[in-house]
């Protein structure tokens, strides 16, 4: 596994976390602290989350700056031009990610 | 007025109707003078003066400020409350660190069916307000989740007085 990847599949420090919010100031207690969690806690966290973070950018923006994975940021930003909403965005979101795991995993 | 006839109770310092009438005139305008003060009390400024000092090193008296309009002055355009809900054994220390945060204005615990900290909080916008809170308050240890009500109007607002204590 190069360095790259394991950056990418790398435990942040709390304060680097994702902290999933349903809207401004409302945090819903779920967080995020590598992106195999952040791919388990899209399957749990309410979908209004998921919606109010892709329309922001906030996933896209989490995984390049924090994560460093422009490929998978590049993946959102497709997501978030398909307005897509509900259990279809959860779906897509979750598929996304565990894909990009899976290639890394087995790089 | 008469000195001592009235006694009230203030965690063991005696504090009498002089006094009472003292931190009344100092609520109502904490710039005017001692002589102004003992003219609207019928008592000598010296008088004034040493109850004063008395009640400053109580800490009766906690400071002197000035109430600033933070609308006039171009700051805290969002107002908002937040209520952050917390693991009761790291409450303490969640809410001295938003005492630290220059937004947060006030704070207060409150116990319902969870341990609540309440607090008061200006931004610049929504989106400082959400950076603030997703960035300094979320990832604090002990807190479980948030939520926040942005203000729109403000119908009241005074700093707590003896003037207008509701129990009279």
């Amino acid at each position: 596994m190069t360095a790259e990847q394991n950056k990418i599949l790398r435990t942040v420090p709390r304060e680097k976390a994702f902290y999933f919010f349903t809207s401004i100031g409302n945090y819903t207690g779920v967080s995020a602290i590598s992106l195999k969690e952040f791919m388990e806690k899209i399957n749990v966290v309410d979908v209004k989350s998921l919606e109010f973070h892709l329309l922001r950018r906030d996933f896209e923006k989490w995984i390049s700056e924090v994560l460093q994975d422009n490929e998978l940021a590049a993946e959102f930003r497709k997501l978030q031009e398909a307005n897509l909403t509900g259990y279809p965005l959860r779906n897509r979101l979750y598929v996304a990610v565990s894909k990009r795991l899976k290639n890394l995993n087995s790089a | 007025m008469e000195s001592g006839t009235l006694r009230f109770k203030s965690n063991g310092f005696p504090l009498d109707a002089v006094d009472m009438g003292i931190l009344e005139a100092l609520q109502t305008d904490a710039r005017q003078t001692y002589m102004s003060i003992g003219k609207q009390l019928g008592i000598a400024h010296s008088t004034v003066y040493d109850r004063i000092k008395r009640m400053e090193q109580y800490g009766i008296i906690k400071k002197y400020t000035a109430i600033i309009d933070a609308e006039k002055v171009g700051k805290g355009k969002i107002m908002a409350v937040m209520t952050v809900f917390t693991d009761p054994k790291e409450s303490e220390r969640v809410a001295e660190k938003l005492c630290e945060a220059p937004q947060v204005l006030e704070v207060y615990s409150s116990l319902s069916e969870e341990l609540q900290i309440i607090a008061k909080v200006v931004a610049e916008s929504q989106e400082s307000l959400h950076d603030f809170i997703a960035n300094s308050v979320a990832p604090l240890h002990g807190v479980l989740r948030i939520r926040t009500s942005m203000v729109t109007k403000k119908f009241k607002e005074i700093p707590l007085s003896i003037l207008n204590d509701p129990e009279g």
